[in-house]
């Protein structure tokens, strides 16, 4: 009998500091990935803790953590030829058919630009068949920002735009817009509304007001899909953490259509 | 196969199959109880027929026998993992009719939910025989009837307390087994079939039963303490949890432990986001659980109606007065539209 819960050892073959306090892994593996799932990360003796993963390639995987508790602590002190445990991956991804020649707009705020980097980056490099591609991505400070290099890539093939909360005295030079992302979403040029398409992910208050100026801009619910997420300590519908009603998010998730998650009331 | 077994036999029959089982059922432990100078029915390995209490309920149900409060799923050296081991023996389990309903709700989540088979608990499960205690009449708080568990048809073995004696009803192996130990019987097993509590569990449950004001009650009157879902034999929910050797922290083990959906930090991520901080909430979410979702997902209730979470519950909370509040709500809201 296979068992589900015995992680594999993942060969860290780069570092990638994105903020001071979010790096970007990359593990050697042959795993198959989509964009949108997740893995579960852990060292034994210390914990493990669901991570989406942010990108892969043929060979690798990668996800970007922040360092914001005990087992983020201890990987973060990692470096290449180093290794973690992994196992995954869980859920189901961004239903990526349902882009084919659609107008695609992601709006992420945070780390949720994490889940949604391997869509950008399949876009920009030519793979993938959307026919158009925006970003808009709501950082706490300019700081804060990810992916900087890749951004900077995707500006040359795709409409980025970049908002942040504030800019504090630390934070790098800045001539972006201030505000919320939802400022974003009441400006960002539309074309065709029935032939948009929305990806959302970040904090629940932020899809939540994100998805209602997404609904203003005439896109249909159908048409919105959001990433959740939750504590989950098994990612195979056993632990219970994830559950909302009769769907369990590491399962049927963490992606979900806007008509279905408007519908789970935690 | 109907026997008539004395007691003395009894336990002579018990010591044959302890060759074979690890025999577990409900023991009385004086002075452990909630109360002092009260005692404590819960579940231990048994070595004799004298210690199994037949006559009260037991306050923890069988479920941590094969799914224990904690389990380490592994021990790990620096590069090796290794998997504790699993019993040879097979296991008895002394229970309920309600129990073993239980059971089946604990084999939904962990062999079949997500397609995905627990291996800790498959192995385990597929060992247990049981061995189920005729209900002479209800217990305080259960609504098995009202759950449609009171009845049951799978069992190893039926058992009747009749005087010094116990009439059994052996199936399979242990027919034969049985049979040695005490006289031909006809035994037709006998089910409660009316309890003091009755319940109604709503057949459709509108989101407005969600955001109604009853929830709030239980903000001020629940203490989170988890007692409820600790008592529950149906409650499967697990934490992950590594621990390393004080003398040498490069071995240790992951394990799981129960959680509680009704305790402080059940959905707490890191960084500061969680849900249901309202205990309100956190009982709204339970009693969904039990009586609407597992069944709009699997097809029949969660709960078995064993009453141990209202035995239990240090605030008097009923969840029996709950399910049947919501039922009045629920008929309320659907015949308003």
């Amino acid at each position: 009998m296979n068992n589900a819960y015995l992680p594999f050892k993942a060969a860290i073959t780069g570092v990638m500091p994105q903020t001071a306090s979010d790096y970007t892994y990359r593990l050697a593996t042959d795993l198959d990935v989509r964009p949108g799932q997740f893995m579960e990360v852990s060292i034994p003796g210390v914990g493990e803790a669901p991570i989406s993963v942010s990108d892969f390639g043929s060979g690798w995987i990668e996800m970007t953590i922040r360092n914001v508790g005990r087992l983020t602590g201890v990987i973060h002190e990692l470096k290449p030829g180093g290794h973690f445990f992994i196992r995954g991956p869980y859920g189901h991804g961004f239903p990526l058919e349902e882009f084919t020649g659609r107008d695609l707009i992601i709006a992420a705020g945070g780390t949720g630009l994490a889940p949604v980097k391997s869509i950008l980056s399949r876009h920009c490099s030519g793979q993938g068949r959307l026919k158009s591609l925006t970003l808009l991505a709501g950082f706490k400070t300019p700081s804060d920002m990810l992916f900087k290099d890749e951004i900077s890539a995707w500006r040359e093939k795709i409409d980025v735009q970049i908002t942040v909360d504030k800019i504090d005295e630390n934070s790098s030079p800045w001539d972006g817009s201030t505000g919320l992302i939802t400022g974003l979403i009441t400006k960002v040029p539309v074309q065709n509304p029935g032939n948009t398409r929305v990806i959302i992910v970040g904090p629940p208050v932020m899809m939540k007001f994100s998805a209602l100026e997404f609904l203003k801009r005439d896109i249909a619910r159908e048409n919105i899909w959001v990433s959740f997420e939750r504590k989950m300590c098994c990612g195979l519908g056993k632990c219970g953490h994830c559950k909302i009603d009769d769907t369990y998010v590491c399962l049927e998730g963490p992606v979900f259509n806007y008509t279905r998650a408007e519908e789970l009331i935690d | 196969m109907g026997v008539y077994i004395k007691n003395n036999s009894f336990d002579q029959l018990l010591t044959e199959l302890s060759r074979d089982y690890i025999i577990t059922a409900p023991v009385k432990l004086p002075g452990k109880g909630a109360f002092s100078d009260t005692p404590l029915v819960t579940y231990r390995e048994i070595r004799g027929a004298g210690e199994i209490e037949f006559n009260e309920k037991s306050r923890f149900s069988p479920k941590e026998i094969i799914y224990p409060i904690t389990q380490t799923l592994f021990y790990f050296t620096e590069n090796e993992y290794s998997r504790p081991a699993v019993p040879d023996q097979g296991i008895i389990i002394f229970c309920r009719a309600c129990d073993v309903h239980a059971f089946r709700r604990l084999d939904e989540i962990f062999l079949r939910n997500g397609g995905c088979e627990d291996i800790y608990f498959a192995e385990l499960r597929k060992k247990v025989k049981f061995f189920v205690m005729e209900c002479r009449e209800s217990f305080e708080n259960c609504f098995c009837v009202s759950m449609g568990t009171n009845r049951l048809e799978d069992y190893d073995v039926m058992l009747r307390v009749s005087g010094d004696a116990q009439e059994c009803d052996a199936r399979g192996d242990f027919a034969g087994i049985f049979t040695g130990y005490g006289e031909a019987v006809e035994m037709i097993p006998r089910f409660v079939e009316e309890n003091h509590t009755k319940v109604t569990v709503p057949e459709n449950i509108d989101r407005q039963v969600f955001k109604h004001p009853l929830w709030e009650e239980y903000s001020s009157r629940c203490i989170a303490c988890g007692h409820c879902t600790v008592s529950c034999p149906t409650c499967t929910c697990f934490t992950m949890q590594d621990i390393f050797y004080e003398d040498n922290p490069k071995c240790g083990e992951r394990r799981r432990v129960w959680a509680s959906c009704m305790i402080d930090g059940f959905t707490s991520m890191v960084g500061g986001h969680g849900f249901r901080n309202e205990k309100g909430d956190r009982m709204r979410f339970k009693v969904m659980h039990k009586i609407y979702d597992f069944r709009k997902r699997f097809g029949y209730n969660m709960c078995v109606g064993c009453g141990r979470c209202d035995d239990v519950c240090p605030e008097y909370i009923s969840f029996a007065n709950c399910i049947n509040r919501v039922n009045t709500i629920a008929s309320g809201v659907s015949a308003h539209e």
